[in-house]
């Protein structure tokens, strides 16, 4: 009953896969690669070049279109919302926000996640099947709820959207980590380490951690592109990080009622979102087939 | 087979359990539901009275003993925004809901499936790029982006389809479309695979050196086989499809059971959002066991490996 997954036999006349370029780098997405580069480093030094304040009006220039349209200014290159906060500004702000957001995830689950996934891996019997039930509970969970529910109630901040995210992610975490316990666990070094007297812990985290740190590190990045849309979506919702504070699904919120006067509101941190998510995603699939083909399966 | 069945279901069972207990638990955690319940200036016995009327005094486990008592013998509980059984509210918006998933999954079989296929067949070719387009950027835009943009181009400027409510064919359109856009994207990638690894095996080669047409091959020999997988990620698909449901329903105004979701949570109708969420689940895990049973049915080999993985 118990064991891996067989893997799946490989057939030799599967037509191989053509790649361009010759080296690994020469094939990397350079273009997701620059875009994420702008997103960080706006994120970081951004808000401290700009002029203006992302969360304080200004009841003068409300609603100021973007500079190259009819009655925008060169102060307020992407124009203004209905408080007359510029909107470049607050992208760049949100910025921050969503990539705060993503590494702490990250972090959190990340921990949470291996060390369950290890645990339940290495040991099976009925530690392993508690953990089962509880990795398939919080995957099945709808985020969005618990999200929501809480925001109403208590009201939301930056550490429990982190919160909530991070109690769906860490379930994939533990799913993936569990696996490749249970593959590792049974390769000669492992075994003799245990026929030499290691004890558990350091066969798990000196034989078997080691080997999962790559897998671990690809599927990350793949993870990247999934947390900013859940911030997004929890915090067009409302169960984001709350006003003032800028996020990019708080902004489309706010400008989605104007969907076509004043829609340099939501266009542009729209674009924002999808650039960023679709870069991390681009940049996660070639590390993915670059580093560790095998993730494809998970 | 009766064992594997047996522990399926005893795990779904537990899986509602879980999660119903986890948003009873947020529920009594984030204050206590009588105050939500009354105004603000209520006089403290009738406070009192409620929170023993409604045995809020007693110990958590007790309470949520009770909550499984009143659901086991079919009731439900009373909104508190309309005073009625949550039942009644619930059903018809489940209705709704089921309706525009499926419109989204009709839609996204019929691009994903055709389009996947295209693109296993030509690796590399246009079509691979365009399929590989689709499928990135699917996943990487949120829906209540690509519902807004929709609304832009066909609602607002065109003024084709309305963006708003439930009615005649032409409603289900736009918010369709906004569903199947996020679907499409994971249908094709799985498709694209699965179909690939299928052209690899030997009954396909056997049928090319039969003599076969290549339509009748890959849409008779491969796509057949190549659909096992798809149909698995359909199914485990739907909780998922339901709820980034939330934002949609919320950009469309759509009366379905995620903005009731939504909604609940608005009013703090606590009874109502409960109920919501059990439903919810019951249909995921629900869902969830059917397909497992059904492909362990198809294929005997899962019966074997798939009880002891976490799948």
């Amino acid at each position: 009953m118990r064991g891996p997954r067989p893997t799946p036999q490989r057939n030799p006349l599967k037509r191989k896969k053509v790649r361009k370029g010759r080296t690994r780098l020469a094939r990397a997405p350079k273009f997701a690669t620059a875009i994420l580069v702008v997103a960080v480093l706006v994120a970081v030094f951004g808000p401290m070049i700009s002029p203006w304040n992302a969360t304080e009006s200004d009841l003068v220039s409300r609603q100021l279109p973007p500079m190259w349209m009819d009655g925008g200014t060169s102060d307020h290159w992407l124009g203004t919302d209905r408080q007359g906060r510029d909107i470049l500004t607050r992208v760049m702000v949100g910025s921050r926000i969503s990539l705060t957001i993503a590494v702490l995830c990250i972090l959190i689950s990340c921990a949470v996640g291996t060390a369950l996934g290890l645990l339940a891996g290495y040991k099976g019997g009925w530690v392993d099947a508690v953990i089962s039930r509880l990795i398939d509970g919080m995957s099945a969970f709808p985020p969005v709820l618990i999200a929501l529910a809480v925001a109403v109630t208590i009201g939301s901040n930056l550490w429990i959207v982190v919160g909530v995210i991070s109690l769906v992610l860490w379930s994939r975490y533990a799913r993936l980590v569990r696996a490749e316990t249970m593959s590792w666990k049974q390769r000669e070094f492992v075994l003799a380490a245990v026929v030499t007297g290691c004890r558990p812990l350091r066969i798990v985290l000196g034989h078997v951690l080691p080997n999962l740190v790559s897998t671990v590190i690809v599927f990350s990045t793949l993870q990247v592109g999934y947390i900013i849309l859940s911030e997004a979506t929890l915090s067009f919702l409302g169960a984001g990080v709350p006003p003032p504070t800028p996020t990019w699904g708080g902004m489309i919120a706010e400008g989605h009622n104007y969907i076509d006067t004043l829609w340099w509101m939501w266009v542009f941190p729209g674009i924002a979102i999808a650039a960023v998510i679709v870069s991390a995603n681009m940049l996660g699939d070639w590390l993915r087939d670059e580093f560790d083909p095998r993730l494809r399966q998970v | 087979m009766t064992r594997f069945l047996l522990s399926r279901l005893v795990q779904a069972v537990l899986t509602v359990f879980v999660l119903t207990f986890v948003i009873f638990l947020i529920g009594r955690v984030t204050g206590n539901p009588a105050d939500t319940m009354l105004p603000n200036d209520a006089p403290a016995a009738q406070r009192a009275a409620l929170i023993e009327r409604m045995g809020l005094d007693q110990p958590l486990l007790q309470q949520y003993w009770l909550y499984i008592g009143d659901f086991v013998r079919g009731d439900f509980g009373t909104s508190v925004r309309t005073g009625g059984p949550v039942v009644d509210i619930v059903f018809p918006r489940l209705v709704n809901s089921i309706a525009l998933v499926s419109v989204g999954f009709a839609l996204a079989l019929m691009i994903g499936i055709p389009l996947g296929i295209a693109a296993a067949t030509n690796p590399n070719r246009l079509v691979d790029r365009v399929a590989m387009g689709v499928a990135l950027i699917g996943q990487s835009v949120p829906s209540f982006l690509s519902g807004l943009l929709l609304i832009l181009v066909f609602g607002v400027t065109l003024g084709w389809l309305p963006t708003s409510g439930i009615g005649d064919w032409r409603h289900y359109v736009l918010p369709g479309l906004t569903m199947a856009w996020f679907l499409v994207a994971a249908i094709v990638r799985l498709m694209r695979s699965s179909m690939l690894e299928v052209l690899g095996e030997d009954y396909v080669r056997t049928a090319r050196a039969k003599g076969l047409s290549n339509n009748v091959v890959i849409w008779k020999h491969a796509a057949r086989n190549a659909l096992l997988p798809v149909v698995t990620y359909i199914g485990m698909m739907f909780g998922i499809a339901i709820a980034s449901a939330i934002s949609t329903e919320v950009i469309f105004n759509w009366p379905g059971l995620g903005r009731l979701a939504y909604e609940a949570v608005i009013w703090r109708d606590f009874p109502l959002l409960q109920f919501t969420v059990a439903v919810w689940a019951l249909i995921i895990v629900a869902i969830n066991l059917m397909v497992d049973i059904a492909y362990a049915y198809l294929d005997p080999r899962i019966s074997l490996t798939k009880s002891s993985t976490a799948a």
